[in-house]
């Protein structure tokens, strides 16, 4: 966990609402894949958590959706713009249980933190199956980046206007090790149900601080109380409760 | 004796800056950003007798410079308290800590004080009788002067640490819960916890909070926290810590010329990790730019 200025190199839209934003920092270390980023946004006060998409050293990549206040004023943000941003948050995800043919299942702006992962999946040699669900034709983004990586990937859209028609959980290969998924809470519901191997899931919540401070985001799981923020946002498939 | 050095209720502090509780968990997650060895002090995650997970999500939500949370105390219990995070809090923390304390009745609150009167690194019990989040308990013993005064005589007939109630905003006169608390033997009055407050998600149409209200806190407060502790140092006779939208040095300043003896930061901890190193290193030059040459002229009552 660091606290430093980054700098906007590029901010550009990939969809209507689906932003990509890289920056660049000379002290700023490689993050892992599923950690994600706290930005500070000028005249908000609260900090805004984003997933990291890529990463390496010196830069880093996020991919947003402009929903509320802070991220359609993200979308403003101009090339040389300077951001304080708390960096290295969160656990990641554990590349270790992937087995030789792992599947990643990502969900509209879910999509992103699988990438990270993806990338460095196909560098230890593993076959990689990916999965990404839309509602419709005009979400889709991504495809053509995981493909580059040389995992086989399926796109599926609600309303079948693009890809295969339905959601991820239509999409499943027969043969997976194992699975790594980030998506809105209905559609891990269902991968959780639809999945036969083991697994890990990235959840999302609001956050007051990002770095395990104010307890604001915690859940419980099988395994004791967590925080999204510090014990998250990645949670393997065994230890979680679902609410309600 | 150096230009920041303060005492609250009798113990020195090398500078007012306290973390307020709720911030700052047990201390040990802001190792990592800094010594918090140079803090005056600060106060830990408010602690009740029995172990509780809080609020449903979500409990936290933007608003006009500030935030609200609905937490509700989310703590680990006494015991694990002080089986687990005051041995941990012991390595990286070499002060005195004021332990935040919480409770549902008159006896928990004084269950859970006496347990913690037992602890060396304890150096003052800081009574929550004022959280906005927790339903029959919390902020219902500090909006009656009488119940204010059941809870105060209550933990002081079983402590010999300093015992400060922390109060409420939400009440039409704060002064007479100050009072009331001050007659019942408070060693101190620390003020104030957050203002209750809403935010509805326009694209759900419902509350951003699971718990629907939720305490405001953050620079938004800081004016109201300000006139409270301004009218409760003029009320009573011990010492008050002031509290509530602080996140400058400045702030501080303002703070003591009110008539607290020492400043707690919330909110701001949890935005800007560094904040109250910054705030501290910050002081001196403030204090050189307002003509202050030390804190103690201030006035606060210590």
């Amino acid at each position: 966990m660091k606290e430093q200025k980054l700098t906007v190199t590029e901010n550009r839209a990939l969809t209507e609402s689906v932003y990509r934003m890289e920056l660049a920092g000379e002290a700023l270390e490689a993050q892992k894949p599923g950690q994600f980023v706290n930005i500070r946004l000028d005249g908000l006060f609260l900090r805004r958590p984003i997933s990291v998409y890529d990463s390496a050293e010196g830069r880093l990549a996020i991919i947003y959706k402009a929903v509320g206040k802070g991220t359609r004023q993200m979308t403003g943000l101009k090339p040389g713009a300077e951001l304080d941003v708390l960096t290295g948050l969160g656990n990641g995800y554990d590349l270790a249980k992937a087995g030789n043919r792992p599947l990643l299942l990502g969900g509209g702006v879910g999509v992103p933190p699988l990438y990270l992962l993806a990338k460095q999946l196909r560098e230890q040699g593993r076959a990689v199956s990916v999965v990404l669900g839309f509602n419709t034709r005009a979400e889709v983004f991504g495809e053509k980046e995981f493909k580059a990586l040389g995992c086989d990937v399926t796109v599926t859209t609600a309303d079948g206007s693009y890809g295969k028609r339905g959601f991820v959980t239509d999409a499943l290969p027969e043969e997976y090790s194992y699975f790594y998924t980030c998506g809105p809470e209905p559609m891990l519901r269902a991968v959780y149900r639809a999945t036969k191997t083991s697994g890990q899931f990235s959840f999302e919540e609001r956050m007051g601080c990002g770095f395990g401070a104010c307890m604001g985001c915690s859940c419980k799981t099988i395994t004791g109380y967590k925080r999204i923020c510090r014990e998250g946002p990645v949670l393997e498939k065994e230890e979680i409760l679902w609410a309600d | 004796m150096g230009r920041l050095t303060t005492t609250l209720c009798g113990i020195e502090l090398d500078n007012p800056v306290i973390p307020a509780s709720g911030t700052f968990g047990f201390g040990y997650e802001f190792t990592q950003w800094y010594d918090i060895n140079i803090l005056g002090t600060f106060s830990f995650k408010g602690t009740t007798k029995d172990p509780r997970f809080g609020n449903p999500t979500p409990r936290i939500a933007e608003c006009p410079a500030g935030m609200i949370n609905a937490v509700g105390l989310q703590n680990p219990g006494v015991d694990r308290v002080i089986s687990e995070e005051l041995p941990k809090l012991k390595e990286v923390f070499h002060k005195p800590v004021m332990a935040n304390v919480s409770g549902f009745s008159v006896a928990d609150y004084a269950e859970t004080c006496a347990r913690l009167d037992g602890e060396a690194q304890v150096g003052w019990l800081e009574v929550n009788i004022s959280c906005p989040n927790v339903h029959g308990g919390g902020m219902s013993f500090g909006t009656d002067p009488k119940a204010a005064a059941e809870v105060t005589r209550a933990v002081k007939q079983v402590t010999s640490k300093p015992v400060i109630m922390k109060l409420s905003p939400n009440v039409t006169d704060i002064t007479a819960i100050a009072k009331a608390c001050e007659d019942a033997g408070a060693d101190g009055i620390s003020l104030i916890n957050t203002l209750q407050g809403m935010r509805i998600d326009l694209r759900t149409r419902r509350p951003v909070l699971r718990n629907v209200m939720g305490g405001v806190s953050g620079p938004a407060v800081f004016p109201v926290a300000l006139r409270m502790v301004y009218q409760t140092a003029r009320a009573v006779s011990v010492p008050v810590v002031g509290m509530g939208g602080v996140s400058s040095a400045e702030d501080v300043l303002e703070m003591m010329m009110a008539g607290a003896a020492a400043v707690e930061v919330g909110a701001a901890n949890l935005t800007d990790p560094m904040a109250c190193k910054r705030i501290i290193e910050e002081l001196p030059e403030a204090m050189d730019r307002y003509g202050i040459r030390e804190l103690s002229e201030l006035g606060g009552k210590n």
